[in-house]
């Protein structure tokens, strides 16, 4: 039963590595996933400018409900210039 | 016409412009736009990488190609960015807009770029002696943006 984590930018080097699978128990709102991360890693996460998508669409992190087969990315801020 | 693509291989700008402009044959110009990787003389960037995210970069890229075509009367439209890494002096983007007037095309082709540049979801980061390090966003890219208000 996994959920994918995918981290872009520089949310890549916190979490040290670009995709991490959790096994989770069933579907889980996003508090219940990010307390199982690196506490520094998911206040990053919180922050009101990392924008969340849910299996490739852009959802409000507070709807988010995830579970198996699910993929959950996690978007900073674009580069820009 | 509209061709916007990622590329996750080296592209060749002037041969895409052969193609684009025999494919726009009604128009009366065409304004391109190549975006190169930066060659300073000094710099210690030896590389430079773009990691998209495959769900949103390319129809994110499509609806932002479809957006300039409501407000300017555009006959062909043309996006192509790169992905992966890249060396100094290397394309990363082209982008070209045809029309039957010239102002048109160069308004189109400056909306396209300012919109690519910090809306798009690309994330870059360069390399250097130190090692790979995140480009964080800057402020010109949201005042570039705001020349655009007034576009639906």
């Amino acid at each position: 039963m996994a959920l994918t984590l995918l981290f872009l930018g520089k949310l890549e080097d916190m979490a040290g590595a670009a995709e991490m699978t959790l096994d989770v128990p069933g579907k889980l709102a996003l508090p219940a996933i990010t307390e199982r991360l690196d506490p520094d890693l998911a206040v990053a996460i919180a922050s009101p400018d990392i924008r969340v998508a849910l299996n490739g669409t852009l959802v409000s992190p507070s709807n988010v409900m995830a579970g198996d087969g699910d993929e959950l990315a996690f978007l900073p801020p674009v580069s820009g210039g | 016409m509209r061709d916007v693509r990622l590329a996750t291989a080296p592209f060749d700008p002037h041969e895409e412009m052969r193609q684009f402009s025999q494919r726009c044959g009604d128009a009366g110009g065409i304004v391109s736009f190549t975006g190169l990787v930066r060659e300073e003389a000094g710099s210690e960037v030896e590389g430079l990488e773009l990691r998209h995210f495959e769900p949103l970069t390319l129809p994110g890229m499509t609806d932002l190609a479809a957006r300039t075509e409501a407000h300017w009367p555009l006959t062909g439209t043309l996006v192509i960015h790169r992905v992966g890494v890249m060396k100094p002096g290397e394309p990363i983007v082209l982008v070209a807009c045809a029309a039957r007037h010239r102002r048109d095309a160069f308004e189109a082709a400056d909306f396209l770029m300012d919109h690519l540049k910090s809306r798009a979801w690309f994330w870059k980061r360069e390399k250097t002696a130190d090692g790979w390090r995140w480009i964080e966003p800057r402020e010109a890219d949201h005042s570039d943006l705001a020349r655009w208000n007034a576009v639906p």
